[in-house]
């Protein structure tokens, strides 16, 4: 078997060159049929290319899930002003992993995905805006642009259509605030990674003032397939109103973590137990964060029935997300977790809005004593009344991503909460 | 059919239970200030861009799926607003708590105490005692330099001095370093504010005691302080002004909201030139030369003896461009009424204005004195150099009557005015070129009295009496009416409002339409001004 795990569960359409660096090269890239999606999209009007987009329902992976062709239809529909599309390609969520390997491994399915993209929504100015971090996806990603443009599929007549499209790649400096959409926006414009205050919304005010659509690495690559296979093709995967295939990103106590890419609504334990070998050590399963480290966790109850997509993780509590699935087994300390998330999140925080700059600091602070066995019972009764405080109040939703984890845990874990309080027990070792 | 386009377009909304319309574009934050509705607020300043970042403006709107920043949310028709419903005033709770959490607490030694936004609301819709177990970050302090010092453990991070140096000084002296919670603002480099002609508006803005003025550090507590609305005297730009005193001495300048003249701000130079007002030695009563030399008298008898004697010959006069329009106008009729004559002043003048770049209309302007215009306008005419100095040759010898209303004369020499058949030095600082004076008048200053100034663009605003006057001084309009009076049998201005209807430079307007923030006044009734003296 090649790249680190792989299943034949898997329907691969984004991750079939994973493992494999021939795809790397325009030629390579070429050959497994890269660039067919855009010669097709540029024989087509740019509103037909956003029709087939909305008509196979896929929505957007970066998190939120927004249908991506009804985001591409909010742009003006004329050349009045630049647009811009900002391929968001900061990939930060703690235990997501596939826009990185996306990149590193077909970086031309996302050059593609790009120049449809800007395609589409009449752009003459695609960014790809990368994690600082991401030192060799970032290489990898500059060469074949580089070679794109040399063959002249970027520039100023793409494919001979006529069509004018840029493509710049800029890499952050490595902050999570800055995979909000506006405040890469900011970002890329030379600002402080601030998220902005919405209205005006992007696709009227976004980048540089323009129009501008922000859009993940994950969606804008599943739009050349689409465009060559049309949407019918799409649909066979996933349900009604999560159609389409999604990499999911597993880490944890698992046997064979790793990106897998599935239908939508794949069932959780299907995932954990049949694709990534089990947990690892024989272990019981306690907690799953289905999708990156700010959505609510999965109790092990709670995760049994639940399918892998949009709709089916809402109704267990939880969210989709980025569909980044950390699974934790029974040495689990929750309290650490959950202490060692918000301090990321802490560390995190822009700073602008008062309740996450001092509200994620301090709620970190609590679940440290709590976790060094200085915790009252009162604590956790504080900690929601704070966390309730920072849900909804802010400019962007990174104060809720703070909220998220510590309510979900003391709603499912008080047990183990109270232990530590009350008599130091420590339940968990990692 | 009216046209429709002279009247902007309104928004019919409620808020509070209460129906209000405003223009359209308006704010909710604004909308509920007119049905009397303050909404706490630190980010929002009306003279900034508003960043909704504080998170303390959080008000209902019915059908909105969440509180809304009232700062930046645009009123709509019919929208049914709640700024004292639970849910607010919940929010609004936590957060003034996340903002206490790491708050020093340290009102008895911070200046801003008493005029704190901080301990306003807290007071107002914060808990009644504290969460916090953890401790408390510390930044401690800098200099920022100029007259600003930054207390880093105060801050709320509401970013409007930022805001204020690169949107409306233009200057980006100041920034936010690191983030999140370590966030804090800084200077870029070892100057900081050092230098820059406007930064004293960043203490003003501050809504806590981040900023603070060296001027005033440690001065005086903000509740000891009288209010008094007034007019800068430090330049003819006219910056509507505070002043705030105690213990009858003006402590500080504090600039007062007039989108026609300063918007809300007003320059250093102005802002910390104010301790000549609180200068002690004062003429006190009037002083009467007799034959054992000068002596005290009241001011009737000093007042009964001039006008006997002012008709000793042709009149010559010296004014000063601090005195207020009504002490102008009565210097102005008393001359007129004399005969006519030489009417000069003398005024300072910068080599050149400091605009302020993100409100131009705000200016240290080149006169360095507050009623330039004032002068011009009732045809008297400047003499002297840039430093208000010289230019009283033809004065100094005169034989005639001199009468110095106002100028104190620093720089001129003790033989000023020997040759005078009457010399009248009326003002609020005797001087060395008094020494010859047959009278000497004490009058009161700008703060001492009721009064309007002409401003560089023609704007008569009001100003009110913050300082009692010492001893039996008195405004110049009223000595020099009660010695027209005297002279003319007729009866003249005992309010300043009627001193001020006696003069005809000003156009139609009533002194009480001048309001707070004054009224432009077309210079048609300009005289031509006289020929200096000298010339």
């Amino acid at each position: 078997m090649a790249y680190p795990y792989v299943s034949d569960r898997e329907v691969r359409v984004i991750s079939t060159q994973f493992g494999d660096p021939e795809a790397r090269t325009l030629a390579g890239a070429k050959q497994r049929g890269r660039y067919q999606g855009l010669k097709t999209a540029l024989g087509m009007s740019p509103d037909a290319v956003v029709d087939i987009v909305k008509a196979s329902g896929l929505r957007g992976r970066g998190g939120a899930g927004f249908p991506t062709g009804l985001k591409w239809s909010f742009m003006p529909k004329d050349y009045n002003k630049p647009h811009y599309l900002c391929c968001n390609a900061d990939e930060s969520e703690p235990g997501t992993f596939k826009d990185r390997e996306i990149i590193r491994w077909d970086p031309h399915q996302l050059v593609e995905g790009c120049l449809i993209g800007a395609y589409a929504i009449r752009a003459r100015h695609a960014y790809i805006y990368c994690r600082g971090e991401f030192f060799e996806a970032t290489q990898v990603l500059a060469r074949a642009v580089e070679e794109a443009y040399a063959d002249g599929l970027i520039g100023d007549d793409v494919m001979g259509s006529g069509q004018k499209i840029d493509l710049t790649v800029h890499v952050g400096s490595g902050a999570y605030i800055c995979g909000e959409e506006t405040g890469l926006m900011n970002s890329l414009e030379g600002r402080r990674g601030e998220p902005r205050v919405k209205p005006p919304f992007p696709a009227a005010v976004g980048v540089f003032g323009m129009p501008t659509t922000v859009i993940n690495v994950e969606t804008l690559c599943a739009v050349p397939h689409i465009v060559v296979n049309g949407h019918e093709w799409y649909r066979q995967w996933g349900s009604e109103k999560s159609p389409g295939t999604k990499l999911f990103c597993v880490s944890g106590h698992v046997r064979k973590p790793g990106n897998y890419e599935l239908p939508l609504g794949f069932p959780l334990m299907d995932l954990i137990e049949d694709i990534c070998g089990g947990i690892t050590d024989g272990n019981a399963l306690k907690a799953v964060i289905p999708g990156g480290s700010s959505v609510p966790l999965l109790t092990a109850e709670g995760c049994r029935s639940c399918a892998l997509d949009y709709e089916g993780v809402s109704s267990c509590g939880s969210m989709l997300g980025c569909a980044s699935v950390i699974v934790m087994d029974e040495t689990t300390d929750i309290v650490k977790q959950v202490r060692r998330m918000a301090a990321f999140y802490a560390h995190e925080s822009c700073g602008q809005c008062t309740p996450c700059r001092e509200g994620s600091i301090w709620v970190t602070r609590i679940l440290k004593r709590i976790e060094d066995g200085r915790g009252t019972e009162d604590d956790l009764d504080t900690l929601m009344e704070l966390t309730a405080q920072m849900v909804g109040t802010t400019i962007c939703v990174l104060s809720d991503s703070v909220a998220a984890p510590v309510q979900s845990s003391i709603l499912k874990f008080r047990d183990e909460y109270l232990a530590l309080i009350r008599h130091g027990e420590r339940v968990g070792t990692a | 059919m009216a046209d429709q386009t002279e009247f902007p377009e309104t928004v019919t909304l409620t808020i509070d239970g209460q129906q209000v319309t405003v223009p359209k574009g308006t704010s909710i934050l604004h909308a509920a200030e007119r049905v009397g509705t303050r909404v706490p607020h630190y980010c929002y300043h009306a003279g900034l861009s508003a960043p909704a970042m504080c998170r303390l403006c959080l008000v209902e709107v019915e059908k909105a799926p969440k509180l809304l920043p009232s700062c930046v949310t645009q009123v709509a028709e019919g929208q049914v607003v709640h700024t004292q419903s639970d849910e607010p005033l919940t929010m609004r709770r936590g957060v003034l708590e996340f903002y206490l959490q790491n708050h020093p607490l340290d009102c008895p030694i911070c200046d801003q105490s008493g005029e704190c936004k901080l301990q306003d609301y807290a007071h107002e819709e914060g808990r009644s005692h504290g969460r916090g177990r953890e401790p408390k970050r510390v930044f401690g302090r800098d200099d920022f330099g100029g007259d600003v010092l930054f207390y880093g453990d105060r801050c709320v991070m509401c970013t409007r001095c930022v805001r204020f140096m690169n949107e409306v000084e233009q200057d980006p002296r100041l920034t936010v370093v690191e983030r999140g919670d370590r966030s804090i603002i800084d200077t870029f480099f070892e100057e900081g504010l050092e230098g820059t002609n406007f930064h004293g508006n960043v203490v003003d803005i501050c809504p806590v005691g981040a900023l603070l003025s060296k001027d005033f550090l440690f001065k005086q507590r903000a509740w000891d302080l009288g209010h008094t609305d007034s007019v800068c005297p430090n330049c003819s730009q006219g910056c509507n002004i505070e002043l705030h005193t105690r213990d009858n001495l003006v402590q500080r300048l504090r600039p007062r909201p007039n989108l026609d003249v300063n918007g809300h701000w007003m320059c250093d130079d102005g802002r910390l030139d104010y301790e000549w007002i609180n200068r002690g030695d004062r003429l006190e009563v009037p002083l009467v030369r007799g034959e054992k030399g000068l002596h005290a008298t009241g001011w009737e008898e000093a007042l009964a003896g001039l006008a006997k004697e002012l008709g000793a010959g042709p009149v010559r006069a010296l004014v000063s461009p601090y005195l207020a329009n009504e002490d102008l106008g009565a210097v102005r009729a008393l001359v007129d009424q004399l005969g006519g004559g030489d009417l000069v002043y003398r005024s300072r003048r910068a080599p050149e204005e400091v605009v302020l770049k993100g409100f131009p209309k705000l200016a240290r302007r080149r006169d360095l004195a507050p009623n330039v215009n004032g002068a011009d306008l009732l045809g008297m005419s400047r003499v002297g150099d840039d430093n208000g100095a010289g230019g009283l040759e033809a004065l100094a010898s005169h034989g005639g009557v001199v009468l110095v209303v106002g100028d104190d004369l620093e720089d001129q020499s003790p033989t000023f005015g020997e040759a005078a058949a009457l010399y009248v030095f009326l003002g609020a600082h005797s001087s060395a070129a008094a020494s010859h004076a047959h009278f000497l008048l004490p009058l009161t200053t700008f703060a001492e009295q009721e009064g309007t100034f002409t401003n560089h663009e023609n704007r008569v605003q009001r100003f009110w009496p913050g300082l009692a006057a010492p001893g039996a001084a008195r405004p110049a309009w009223l000595v020099l009416g009660a010695l027209l009076a005297e002279r003319t049998g007729q009866t003249q201005p005992t309010r300043p409002e009627e001193a001020f209807a006696a003069m005809s430079a000003f156009g139609a307007g009533t002194y009480e339409a001048l309001g707070t923030q004054g009224v432009l006044v077309v210079p048609s009734t300009r005289q031509e001004p006289a020929r200096a003296a000298g010339d």
